[in-house]
């Protein structure tokens, strides 16, 4: 996941098409630096709404201490912010919320999602849970758990890490803002409602239930 | 214990047929009184010497599966001085309009319990000076959740429920301004006054 070449992974729902800047040489030495630099300067931005939010706590303090990752500086305004950290279920009520501080972060800009509510809507298949963020803002990286260990959130870090290091300029589109459309939503609707799908347990109990 | 409150009988000797049956349960007394004089009974038991139920501890709701069965508002009452509890309850027939007197007035703390009761249930508090939901956002028009009628996944389509919730913008409805106490410093305690008017900004001066 993540680990493809940036230039011909397919992005959400278009196909991107390979970019007539092919790399070169300049290119990827300067792909290296700019990369290596944003890599291990990932300034989170934490969305915690709920209990995941106090893992993502153990995972910022002394003993596990993301700081080795370059994260020390927690940044708790979007406009200086790297990585979106969604640790925690997040209600229709603040989806407009995440929303507007995805669009406030600026370029470069990534995205977590902690744990399985953030993920899927986890335990909460009900009518005031969002069933997964991506439904409404691009996601990098998905760690499961609920909630997920420390280890499992800095393996996720590790492969944003890994994934920023694969990312080139030649590809035009990596730093596309992809806003909500005319619809209203982010994705088509058919794609919102199949990413909300209930799962596991859930399947058991009908609308009407 | 298992013998009800002593509130019990001196209700029904005061309002006789507004008061419906009671039953003890976990030695907590429950009672029913009549819609119509719910905040009558409600004061009186507030007011009167003997009874001063002065902490309205919550306000809420029981909607039973049964549909014939009729929705119950709960009040749970304190008296903080005789440190005594006891529960009325006021029972609403759902084939009829689900109105009842605000307790605002009495308990302003009242103010978003009943939100909430209106939000979950769609009770309409006549007399609350503000009443608007509290938990779902001011636009929500899926109905109202704790009803037992309502679908757990809600009535539409996660697709229009994402729709509308990103469409939603909270700043129109939620604002710095609405947690202001500014407007209420008039009626603060006179220390409290003191203290915001010596506050680091200085903006209640
Ligand atoms: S995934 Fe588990 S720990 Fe995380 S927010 Fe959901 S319920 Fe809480």
């Amino acid at each position: 996941m993540g680990l493809t070449n940036p230039a011909t992974e397919k992005r959400g729902d278009e196909v991107t098409t390979v970019s007539s800047m092919s790399p070169n040489w300049v290119t990827t030495r300067l792909d290296f630096l700019t990369n290596w630099a944003r890599a291990n300067s990932l300034w989170p931005m934490p969305f915690g709404t709920a209990c995941c939010a106090i893992e993502y706590m153990a995972t910022a303090a002394s003993r596990f201490d993301i700081a080795r990752f370059g994260m020390e500086r927690q940044s708790f305004s979007p406009r200086q912010a790297d990585v979106l950290i969604c640790a925690g279920r997040l209600p229709f009520k603040l989806a407009p919320v995440i929303r507007r501080i995805w669009d406030q972060m600026p370029q470069p800009k990534w995205s977590i999602s902690m744990g399985a509510c953030a993920s899927t809507g986890g335990i909460f298949d009900n009518y005031s849970m969002v069933q997964g963020i991506d439904t409404i803002i691009p996601v990098d990286v998905y760690v499961p758990g609920c909630p997920p260990r420390p280890e499992g959130l800095m393996y996720g870090i590790l492969l944003l890490q890994k994934k920023i290091k694969g990312e080139t300029i030649a590809d035009e589109t990596l730093r596309e803002e992809r806003l909500v459309g005319p619809s209203g939503l982010f994705l088509p609707p058919e794609r919102v409602d199949e990413l909300s799908e209930p799962f596991g347990n859930s399947i058991s109990q009908t609308r009407s239930s | 214990m298992t013998v009800p409150s002593h509130s019990v009988p001196a209700l029904r000797s005061e309002f006789g047929s507004a008061i419906g049956r009671h039953f003890v349960s976990s030695d907590q007394t429950v009672v029913f009184i009549e819609r119509d004089r719910s905040h009558d009974v409600l004061a009186w038991l507030k007011d009167v010497p003997g009874q001063e139920f002065n902490y309205l501890t919550d306000v809420t709701a029981v909607d039973y599966r049964d549909p014939e069965r009729p929705l119950e508002v709960v009040y749970q009452l304190r008296s903080l001085g005789r440190r005594e509890d006891l529960r009325v309850k006021v029972a609403l027939d759902k084939r009829g309009p689900l109105e009842l007197r605000s307790v605002y007035d009495l308990w302003h703390g009242a103010d978003w319990l009943e939100r909430e009761v209106y939000d979950m249930f769609g009770v309409t508090f006549v007399g609350h000076p503000d009443l608007r939901r509290i938990l779902m956002w001011e636009t929500y028009a899926e109905g109202y959740p704790l009803r037992k009628d309502f679908p757990l996944r809600g009535h539409f389509s996660r697709a229009e429920q994402t729709r509308q919730a990103l469409a939603a913008n909270p700043e129109a409805h939620y604002s710095l301004e609405e947690l202001s106490i500014a407007d209420e410093y008039a009626e603060l305690p006179k220390d409290m006054q003191e203290r915001l008017g010596r506050g680091e900004r200085g903006f209640l001066k």
